[in-house]
């Protein structure tokens, strides 16, 4: 680490992260930080690993090697509950959301709140109205006034919504870092504006945001600094400011190499 | 449904909430799923009533619901297992093992030259048999979730090892009522109200069903039953630990067996190795028709008990009707097929 690096603890680290499936080598020594209150885009070509890099945090895959800290203490995730509880909230590409469960039901999947009392201790009775109340609350909160009832399938939901409920979810228990995968790529040019809203709207509550994505335009528009992933390897970190997008394609196909001293890997952001 | 005012409505938006009434009924189908077999069995009652009016004489109905005593109690276990997407074809198998795992227990001379240790106290026999039940299940529930194996392949195994093991171990002698103590008959009993006769088997049973239907509605683990069938892998990455969800599921089935095996004495008043060896079927018969999906994550057990009562007027009805026993096995078979063909309808729904 270079003395730029100034002495701001980021939130996420990596340091050196492996991962390899089978002969594969999707991460090969990546390094990555996140740094409080910011927006990290993370970009690269099919296959640099940004997934994989991300997945390491979210708690899906354990990378082979290499440390992870979490606001400085390592840390291990051997699933994607534990990631949650260390207050890392993962919206996935696949949005991992059970279609015939309702929203709210969705919103509290896995972390169900027990009514109080002897039916939530001895009969185990989930309280359905609290969690609804509370799901219909964050929605509106978020600004996702569109959906009508708060008890209708997910699968009865556009793809836009769906994405909206999978992003309040991680919204509302993302307690230290929230990372999206691919937010926009199912969504519609209105819908895309409302996720990338909403990113701005955690950013301003001080929440630190990874953002993987596809669609430099977007990237450009939120994010404080630009992870360029190449090779399962970080190429360079720049900012919207110091590179434009063609520089940051080049970055990503090898064409271009930025010197240390101009990368952005210390935080740009100046936080409150 | 729609809260939008006029105001917001611009030209394309008229269409959108607009549904024809084959949608709506698709719509209702779809959050209710226990309506249409429900149509089914309303319909039936009324159809056989008409043909033959000894269908709703109370002597008829008791003798219904004590046909559908075993079936039904096998098909919460049955329904458990079909939302997490598996099935389970050892079921009969072992309920079976359990019965005569009690029975055999329980008798002064034993047929089992292999585990000699009869004349135990019934309580003892009741509650081994009903844990003998519980281990087949975890058994079926391990080699699934530990070697991630398909629970049809698993269970096809099971059901003939478990049968296997019954004869092995008891022999193929059935127990006869006389040499089996009052306890495990004890659900066989009867309380008349007027010409109607109720099983204490029966309310058993529907104790059984109230309790499952609030577990899956009203608690996490039922919940979470839902979210494992319907997409494994968004459960698993919203923290639910699948495998033990699956797991669990397996044994608290073989529990609902190994209560069904009780059960069974008491409605049939023998324990035999042969007994009812196509129930395996009549369980995912009852499952299917009562609306529940094969594919997991669908159904409710309202539809499940529903579906066991329809296999059973049927049957008793077209009986009644005087049609041959071919004309029934054909009527179930035709239901069965329409059954999934409106689940697949359903799942297509739109908003």
């Amino acid at each position: 680490m270079t003395a730029a690096v100034s002495n701001v603890q980021p939130v996420l680290q990596g340091r050196g992260l492996v991962k390899a499936f089978g002969r594969v080598v999707a991460l090969n020594g990546a390094d990555i930080e996140l740094y409080p209150g910011e927006v990290l885009a993370v970009v690269g070509d099919n296959g640099a690993g940004k997934s994989s890099l991300i997945k390491c945090f979210s708690g899906a895959h354990a990378p082979d090697t290499g440390e992870m800290t979490v606001n400085g203490e390592s840390v291990v995730f051997r699933s994607t509950h534990e990631a949650r509880t260390a207050g890392i909230e993962t919206v996935f590409q696949t949005l991992a959301v059970a279609p015939a469960l309702d929203i709210s039901e969705n919103l509290y999947l896995g972390r169900e709140v027990r009514s109080p009392g002897i039916m939530g201790k001895v009969f185990r009775k989930l309280d359905k109205k609290l969690m609804r109340e509370e799901s219909a609350r964050h929605l509106k909160e978020l600004g996702i006034g569109t959906v009508q009832n708060i008890t209708q399938a997910v699968e009865t939901l556009s793809g836009g919504q769906r994405q909206a409920v999978a992003v309040a979810r991680a919204a509302t228990f993302g307690s230290k870092v929230i990372i999206l995968d691919e937010p926009t790529a199912a969504l519609g040019v209105n819908e895309s504006a409302r996720v990338l809203q909403l990113i701005k709207d955690l950013r301003d509550r001080g929440m630190p945001v990874v953002l993987i994505s596809h669609n430099m335009p977007q990237v450009f528009e939120v994010a404080d600094r630009i992870h360029v992933q190449r090779l399962g390897r970080r190429a360079a970190v720049v900012t919207p400011q110091s590179h434009t997008m063609n520089d940051v394609v080049a970055i990503m196909t090898g064409a271009m190499s930025v010197d240390e001293s101009e990368q952005a890997l210390g935080p740009v952001r100046r936080t409150a | 449904m729609s809260e939008t005012t006029t105001a917001d409505l611009d030209l394309a938006e008229e269409f959108m909430e607009q549904r024809t009434p084959l949608q709506r009924v698709q719509g209702v189908l779809h959050r209710y799923p226990y309506v249409s077999p429900l149509t089914v069995l309303v319909i039936a009652m009324i159809i056989f009533t008409l043909i033959n009016p000894r269908f709703l004489l109370p002597g008829n109905l008791s003798f219904l619901t004590q046909q559908t005593v075993v079936v039904g109690t096998l098909a919460i276990a049955q329904t458990l297992i079909i939302l997490t997407a598996g099935i389970d074809l050892s079921i009969g198998a072992i309920m079976v093992f359990g019965q005569m795992v009690m029975a055999n227990l329980a008798v002064s001379v034993t047929a089992s030259n292999v585990l000699p240790i009869a004349g135990q106290n019934p309580v003892i026999a009741i509650l081994l048999g009903i844990l003998a039940a519980v281990l087949a299940g975890a058994i079926n529930g391990f080699l699934i979730t530990r070697f991630n194996l398909p629970p049809f392949i698993v269970t096809l195994g099971t059901l003939s090892v478990f049968t296997a093991i019954t004869l092995i171990l008891f022999k193929a002698r059935t127990i006869q009522g006389p040499e089996i103590p009052d306890l495990l008959k004890f659900l066989g009993n009867t309380i008349k109200i007027g010409d109607f006769q109720l099983m204490y088997g029966v309310i058993l049973m529907v104790i059984l069903f109230a309790i499952f239907a609030y577990i899956l509605r009203y608690t996490a683990w039922g919940r979470h039953i839902y979210a494992v069938g319907d997409d494994p892998v968004a459960a698993d990455l919203s923290g639910i630990n699948v495998n033990r969800v699956i797991f669990s599921v397996y044994v608290v089935a073989g529990l609902i067996m190994g209560i069904a095996s009780w059960v069974y004495i008491g409605r049939v008043g023998s324990a035999s190795p042969n007994a009812d060896p196509l129930i395996n079927l009549d369980t995912i018969t009852a499952v299917v028709i009562g609306g529940v999906s094969l594919f997991g994550g669908r159904g409710t057990l309202v539809g499940t008990l529903i579906g066991a009562f329809i296999i059973i007027v049927v049957e008793n009805g077209l009986a009644l009707a005087g049609l041959d026993q071919a004309f029934r096995v054909l009527a179930v078979g035709i239901l069965v097929i329409l059954a999934v063909a409106v689940d697949q309808w359903i799942r297509k729904v739109k908003a």
